[in-house]
């Protein structure tokens, strides 16, 4: 029963957060990884552009709601994310053609684009705060939990209980369904092979006639469905704060980099090596020890290897081991 | 004379906004800008160090400001006697522990060849050392931070004039590079610039967390100063002689004497901070000549023609025999410490050191906007930069004020649109900014003042 108990409470604590944080991480990471593979640089927009699906989120879920719509148990935000997505998609578009283009054309090295890319950081930012101010928001609404602890302690007589947040199981789902079909996408239609040959070697894609207009078109749509999901995501389980969308450009980074650059199933298993080592080293394992060891043995200290103020450096030192030791990521970068 | 005319018309220009805003808002505005703007100014040269003579990126500025910072606290700050009784012994001890540590890796990175077996070796004797002295220290650390906690509750610094922390907070920031350089200058320039990003935010985490050290979250206030006090100033008869006279022509105009001497009390008062910042700029003035000078003669110096070399092609730098690794360490090093320089710089000025406040918008990026900006490579454009992008960040707010009165006069005071937006002014900073950057990235990549080499 204890050796349950103790289950129970790591599935509670550690696993159901981090899964749900990783998938959230893995979307983010994605993006990165597609525009460092097809368009060749580091996008420090990240944060911002997924900030900005997130907040026409939010404008659509309000408008939504006062028009009397909803979804019952879900919440409103899923009918709105499709219309954020277009949003989304139109301002990356916008973006592209009038900023990045002109560096694209002229075959500019790296660094300057992801100096450029800096230049959106800080007009993005600027709108998102100008139209939405940078105040922290919940919008989740419908049903907040499929089993509540206490009512999980009444089914299974056991000392712990399991909350599953409705959140979070819609974060893992829908990454799930979003991260399969892109999969399918890039890997078995004749658009997708074309952007993976484009990005493996862009000369050779040119001669055997793939557009490179209609490839970067693609990748900015794809781009702009994955921020604007992953954002509303983790605005749904924890909450909307531009400040904390722009600090969370760190960890998508060590994901896609931990994962190797380029290559989007490197970047997917990268948010959750960067989620559960976060949760895993910072999390206090007093009570574990407590029902797996017998009374005579138990801790007397909270048994956490650092305090949660370190959360983010362990993800950071992560990312500076895997640089070290396997710059090309822990899946070989750069195949897409 | 001609060649320089637009270095001069820049400069020109600059400083004339300052004055304007000093006769038309105040000069206690004007000053306290042309103060950070002088900051400012020191810490691009730091990253135009990097940047423009060597092309090696470093997003990590505000960790070695933050360093910077953190030396002007452990230089100027009072010795706490009773954090050091309860527990300095065991942190000195696991001071030595970490030396030992090093020493340990490095001769085992000495004497045995290169293998799994020896990567796990050193893996191990960091984790377990790690290990060893949290559990050691933990009481004492917990002894020390319940010191007084609402007042000190950290070991404290040793005492000295804080003007020793400039040196000593370059020193830091030069050890940190140092590591960070050893680490992560293999790396190609985005990874580079992600690593040394990632870097700086642990530096943060550690500062803002081991209260011991630095107090975190809590602050360090009050700070010595190496200006007088404005209190102390209005009481010296000298001061308030000098302020007399020169306000002289506009206190002659009041007849009657209690008026006068209340007139006379106000100017002291205002003019005490002004003096005060006026102190502050002379020194920094001083520091900012200083390091122009030895910039400016690096810059020409064979060493920098070399920097030049590596920039532009590593490969054939490398083939003529200069050692690309050694060179690049070298820059990285010392633009770090002239960026922690500044750190103590500008914790010196606000007499305060607030590890919360440092965020990477603010302390990387805003400084590599100014560097982009100004024109790098050219250590007069990452002046002007400086003090261009500076202004601007402070005067953003009028100018947006300005601006949104201008394009909304058709609507309403009360309207929806015009009130949410006169709310959202200070966030129009940021799209100025970026909207700046974008604009000199494109249409003027070399920045305003683009570099010029000369061959002399």
């Amino acid at each position: 029963m204890d050796f349950l108990n103790a289950i129970i409470l790591l599935l509670n604590y550690i696993f159901m957060p981090a899964l749900a944080y990783g998938s959230q991480l893995a979307l983010g990471a994605i993006f990165v990884t597609l525009i460092y593979g097809i368009l060749r640089f580091a996008n420090f927009a990240t944060g911002d552009m997924m900030a900005f699906g997130t907040m026409f989120t939010i404008l659509f879920t309000w408008y939504f709601q006062s028009i009397g719509i909803s979804l019952g148990v879900l919440p409103t935000a899923l009918l709105a994310i499709p219309f954020a997505i277009v949003l989304t998609i139109f301002y990356m578009l916008l973006v592209d053609k009038f900023v990045f283009k002109y560096y694209r054309t002229n075959k500019s090295p790296p660094v300057q684009l992801a100096m450029v890319s800096i230049g959106v950081m800080f007009v993005t930012q600027a709108i998102v705060r100008i139209i939405i101010s940078p105040a922290d928001r919940r919008f989740y609404d419908g049903e907040r939990f499929i089993i509540k602890a206490g009512e999980f302690k009444e089914m299974t007589g056991l000392n712990e209980g399991l909350a599953i947040k409705s959140s979070q199981v819609l974060t893992i789902f829908v990454t799930i369904v979003l991260v399969s079909t892109l999969f399918w996408f890039l890997n078995k239609t004749k658009t997708g092979k074309s952007m993976r040959a484009y990005s493996d070697n862009e000369d050779l894609a040119l001669l055997s006639g793939i557009d490179p207009k209609r490839v970067v078109m693609i990748t900015w749509i794809i781009a702009g469905i994955l921020a604007t999901i992953g954002g509303a995501l983790y605005g749904l389980d924890k909450s909307f704060k531009p400040f904390t969308y722009f600090n969370n450009m760190l960890p998508i980074f060590a994901a896609a980099i931990v994962g190797g650059i380029g290559n989007p199933f490197g970047a997917f298993l990268g948010g959750y090596v960067i989620a559960f080592s976060e949760i895993f080293l910072t999390y206090a394992y007093k009570k574990f020890f407590m029902y797996i060891l017998p009374a005579s043995m138990e801790p007397e200290s909270l048994v956490q290897l650092l305090s949660t103020d370190y959360k983010f450096a362990v993800s950071f030192s992560i990312l500076i081991i895997v640089l070290l030791y396997r710059p090309n990521g822990i899946f070989k970068g750069k195949v897409l | 004379m001609r060649k320089h005319l637009n270095v001069i018309l820049a400069y020109t220009i600059m400083l004339g906004l300052i004055i304007f805003v000093g006769i038309f808002q105040s000069w206690n505005v004007a000053l306290s800008i042309f103060n950070m703007c002088l900051i400012s100014a020191v810490m691009t040269m730091g990253a135009n160090i990097q940047w423009g003579y060597a092309g090696l990126i470093n997003f990590g500025l505000m960790g070695y400001a933050a360093l910077g910072g953190l030396a002007a606290v452990l230089i100027s700050v009072d010795p706490v006697q009773e954090a050091w009784v309860a527990g300095g012994f065991s942190i000195l001890m696991a001071l030595w522990l970490i030396i030992a540590m090093i020493f340990i890796v490095r001769f085992i990175l000495k004497h045995f060849q290169k293998s799994k077996f020896r990567t796990y070796g050193i893996a191990l004797i960091i984790i377990s050392g790690i290990i060893i002295i949290k559990v050691t220290t933990q009481s004492s650390i917990e002894a020390i931070e319940n010191v007084n906690p609402a007042t000190t509750g950290f070991l404290g610094g040793l005492g000295l004039p804080i003007m020793f922390s400039w040196i000593v907070g370059a020193f830091f920031a030069a050890g940190l590079a140092f590591i960070v350089g050893k680490v992560a200058l293999g790396l190609r320039a985005d990874y580079l610039a992600i690593a040394t990003l990632l870097i700086s935010e642990i530096v943060i985490a550690i500062i803002k967390h081991e209260d011991w050290l630095t107090r975190g979250v809590k602050n360090v206030i009050g700070l010595k100063r190496p200006a007088p006090y404005e209190v102390e100033l209005q009481t010296k008869e000298w001061f308030v002689n000098l302020v007399a006279r020169f306000n002289s022509s506009k206190l002659d105009v009041i007849s009657s004497i209690s008026d006068k001497q209340a007139a006379l009390n106000q100017l002291v008062i205002e003019g005490s901070s002004v003096f005060v910042k006026l102190c502050y700029s002379g020194l920094f003035l001083i520091v900012v000549v200083i390091l122009l000078i030895f910039t400016q003669k690096a810059l020409y110096s064979p060493w920098g023609r070399m920097m030049r070399a590596i920039r532009d092609n590593e490969e054939a730098a490398n083939a003529m025999g200069k050692n690309v690794v050694k060179q690049h360490l070298l820059i990285f090093i010392l633009g770090s410490a002239i960026v922690g320089l500044a750190g103590a710089m500008l914790v010196t000025q606000d007499g305060l050191f607030t590890p919360g406040s440092y965020q990477p918008m603010r302390y990387t990026f805003l400084i590599w906007v100014m560097v982009i900006v100004g024109g790098s490579g050219n250590n007069f454009g990452a002046i002007l930069g400086g003090f261009v992008v500076w202004f601007l960040w402070i005067e953003a707010a009028p100018i947006a004020l300005f601006l949104i009165n201008i394009f909304t006069s058709g609507l309403d005071d009360a309207h929806v649109l015009k009130v949410h937006l006169i709310e959202s002014i200070p966030y129009f900073r940021y799209l100025m900014m970026g909207i700046g950057l974008l604009l000199i990235m494109r249409y003027r990549p070399k920045g305003i003042l683009p570099e010029k080499i000369e061959i002399k």
